[in-house]
C-alpha cells in the first residue's frame, strides 16, 4: 500500500503550548479509502486531524499529502492542496445563514459538488437555506458541516466525530452519505467514538493511544478482534 | 409655532441638528472601532489620532498642493488607510497571539506619538478649513436654518455607515469577515487568506477614521487635539452599543448624539456627562451592550 498512499503521516508530533499531545503518529491512507482513527477520549485523535490540517500551534515530523511534504505549510496552504476538514463540534458560523455557511469555503479545485447537487443530497438544507446556521438542529448542522466541504473540490476529507450526539436515524443518513462519497472517489479520515458506526463505513481502523498509533485493524478482521478492540477502547 | 415645555422650536431643532451632526461622527468612528475590534480583537486607541490625521491630510492637501475638499474626501482616507496597513503589518500583527491589552497599549502609544508630532509642527490653536463652495450657505426650513454643509455631513455619514453595514452583512467578503470574527483558525483552514482579511479590515477601519476627519475639518477647526477630545466619547458609544456589533455601533452613535443634543436643551449642565451616565447604566443592566451578543 505504501506506493499508493495519498496521505502518509510519519512521526507526527504536536504541541499545544507546553502540552505535548502527539508523540509520533504513523499511518497511511490510500486513495479512495475510508479510514478511522479510534481511541479513548484524549488519546490524540482530534489532534491528529488538526496536525494533518496544520491547525496545531506546533507540529513536527512528516505529513506527505499527494507526494508533497506539508509539515512546514500553514493550514491555508494545506487546504489549497486539497484537504478539507469538518471539525469537532461542526464549526458552523452563527453569524452566517445556511447558504453563506455553505458558500464560505472557497473552491480550491475543480470537480466540487455544485449547490444543486448538495441540496439534492441534503434536502433539509435547501428548505432552511435562509436560517441562521446555528438555528439548525444538531443533525442538520452536521449535514451542513459536511456539505460545505464537498463544494470545494477537495477530495480528501477529515471528519471529526460526525455522529456525536445525533439520533440513530441521522447517524444512518451520515453513514449513507459517507458510503456515497466513497463511491464518488473521496478519501476520508474519520475520527469516531462510535465503534459500530466506524465498522459500518470504514475499510481500516487505526487505534490511537496516548498520542501514538498502536495498532491497525482491517474492517474485514474486526469480528476476530472484538476482544482486543474492547480493550483499547475500554467499552 | 408650537412650543414644547417652554422651549422655542428653533432652539430644540437647532440642538437636535447639532446632536445629529455629533452623532454622525460618533457613528462613523464607533463603526470603525467595531469593525476593527470584531475581527482583530484590537481596541484601537489610535482611532482618534487617525481621525485627526485625516483632517490634517485634507488641510495639507489644500494648503501645500492646492487639492480641494472633494478629492481630499477620497485621498485623505486612502492615505490614513495605507498608514493603518503599514501599522498593522509592522507592529499590530505581531501582537495577535497576546492579550487584548497589548494591542490597546500599542495603539495608545501610537496615538500619543502621532498627536505629539502634529502638536509640535502645527501647535494647538487650530487651523481653519473652508467649507467647499458647493456646500456653502444653507436653507431656511421655516422652523430653523439648515447649513448645507451640515446636511451633507449627515447624509455622507449615513451613506458610509449603510454601505459598510451592507458590505459586512450582505456580501461574500462580509461573510468571510463575519466567519473569521467567529473562528479565524477554521476560516484559514478552509483556504481563505485570513491575514489579508485582517490587514484590509484594519486599513478600512482606519480609513473610516480618516474620512470622518475630512468631514469634520470644515466644522471644527483642524487641531491636533480634536481626536483625543472625541475618542473618549466614541469609546463610551462603542461600550453602550456592544463591542464588535456593526449595527449597534451605527444606531448607538446617532442615538447618543441626539440624546446629547436634547440634554443640552432640557438640562444643559448634564450634556457633557449624559453619555457616560448612560454607559454606566448600560454596563450595570446589560454589560454586553445594547446590541452585543453575550460572550
Amino acid at each position: 500500500m505504501s506506493d499508493g498512499a495519498l496521505l502518509r503521516v510519519e512521526g507526527l508530533q504536536g504541541w499545544y503550548g507546553e502540552s505535548h499531545v502527539l508523540h509520533g503518529i504513523d499511518f497511511e491512507v490510500a486513495r479512495g479509502e475510508v479510514v478511522t482513527l479510534l481511541g479513548r477520549n484524549g488519546a490524540g485523535k482530534t489532534s491528529t486531524l488538526l496536525g494533518i490540517m496544520g491547525m496545531l500551534p506546533r507540529r513536527e515530523g512528516s505529513v506527505v499529502f499527494d507526494g508533497t511534504e506539508t509539515i512546514a505549510m500553514n493550514s491555508r496552504r494545506i487546504a489549497r492542496h486539497g484537504i478539507a476538514i469538518c471539525p469537532e463540534e461542526r464549526g458552523i458560523f452563527a453569524s452566517l445563514n445556511v447558504e453563506e455557511n455553505l458558500m464560505l469555503p472557497p473552491r480550491i479545485a475543480g470537480g466540487g459538488l455544485d449547490l444543486d447537487r448538495i441540496y439534492e443530497l441534503f434536502p433539509n438544507l435547501k428548505e432552511r437555506r435562509r436560517s441562521q446556521g446555528t438555528k439548525l438542529s444538531g443533525g442538520e448542522q452536521q449535514m451542513l458541516a459536511i456539505a460545505r466541504i464537498l463544494r470545494t473540490g477537495a477530495k480528501f476529507l477529515l471528519l471529526d466525530e460526525p455522529t456525536e450526539g445525533l439520533a440513530p436515524v441521522i447517524v444512518k443518513h451520515i453513514g449513507g452519505t459517507i458510503a456515497k462519497l466513497k463511491t464518488e472517489g473521496f478519501t476520508i479520515v474519520l475520527v469516531e467514538q462510535n465503534f459500530r458506526f466506524a465498522a459500518s463505513v470504514a475499510d481500516r481502523h487505526y487505534i490511537v493511544q496516548e498520542g501514538q498509533v498502536v495498532d491497525m485493524i482491517a474492517n474485514a478482521d474486526i469480528d476476530a478482534n472484538t476482544e482486543k478492540l474492547h480493550g483499547y477502547l475500554g467499552v | 409655532m408650537f412650543e414644547l415645555l417652554g422651549i422655542p422650536p428653533q432652539v430644540l431643532m437647532g440642538q437636535l441638528l447639532l446632536g445629529l451632526i455629533n452623532g454622525s461622527f460618533y457613528a462613523v468612528l464607533s463603526l470603525g472601532l467595531a469593525v476593527i475590534f470584531g475581527l482583530l480583537n484590537v481596541i484601537n486607541f489610535a482611532h482618534g489620532a487617525l481621525y485627526m490625521a485625516g483632517a490634517f491630510v485634507a488641510w495639507m492637501l489644500l494648503n501645500y498642493l492646492g487639492v480641494g475638499y472633494w478629492p481630499a474626501l477620497i485621498l485623505a482616507p486612502l492615505a490614513v488607510g495605507i498608514f493603518g496597513i503599514v501599522l498593522e503589518r509592522t507592529m499590530l500583527s505581531r501582537l495577535y497571539h497576546l492579550d487584548h491589552l497589548y494591542g490597546l497599549l500599542l495603539t495608545f502609544g501610537l496615538a500619543l506619538i502621532i498627536q505629539g508630532l502634529f502638536r509640535n509642527y502645527y501647535g494647538i490653536s487650530g487651523l481653519p478649513y473652508r467649507i467647499p463652495s458647493a456646500l456653502a450657505g444653507g436653507h431656511n426650513l421655516g422652523f430653523m436654518f439648515l447649513p448645507n454643509y451640515r446636511a451633507w455631513v449627515i447624509v455622507a455619514s449615513i451613506i458610509v455607515c449603510f454601505g459598510t453595514w451592507f458590505m459586512i452583512e450582505k456580501t461574500r467578503l462580509g461573510a468571510y469577515l463575519r466567519a473569521a470574527t467567529e473562528n479565524s483558525a477554521l476560516v484559514n483552514a478552509f483556504g481563505v487568506n485570513v491575514p489579508l482579511l485582517l490587514v484590509l479590515t484594519y486599513g478600512f477601519g482606519t480609513a473610516l477614521a480618516g474620512f470622518a476627519g475630512v468631514l469634520a475639518a470644515p466644522i471644527y477647526s483642524v487641531n491636533p487635539n480634536m481626536g483625543a477630545d472625541l475618542i473618549i466619547i466614541v469609546f463610551a458609544v462603542v461600550v453602550i452599543g456592544g463591542m464588535g456589533s456593526i449595527m449597534g455601533a451605527i444606531v448607538t452613535g446617532y442615538m447618543l448624539g441626539i440624546i446629547e443634543g436634547l440634554t443640552r436643551v432640557f438640562y444643559p449642565e448634564g450634556s457633557s456627562v449624559v453619555i457616560f451616565v448612560i454607559m454606566a447604566i448600560v454596563l450595570l443592566i446589560k454589560p454586553e451592550g445594547l446590541f452585543g451578543r453575550a460572550a
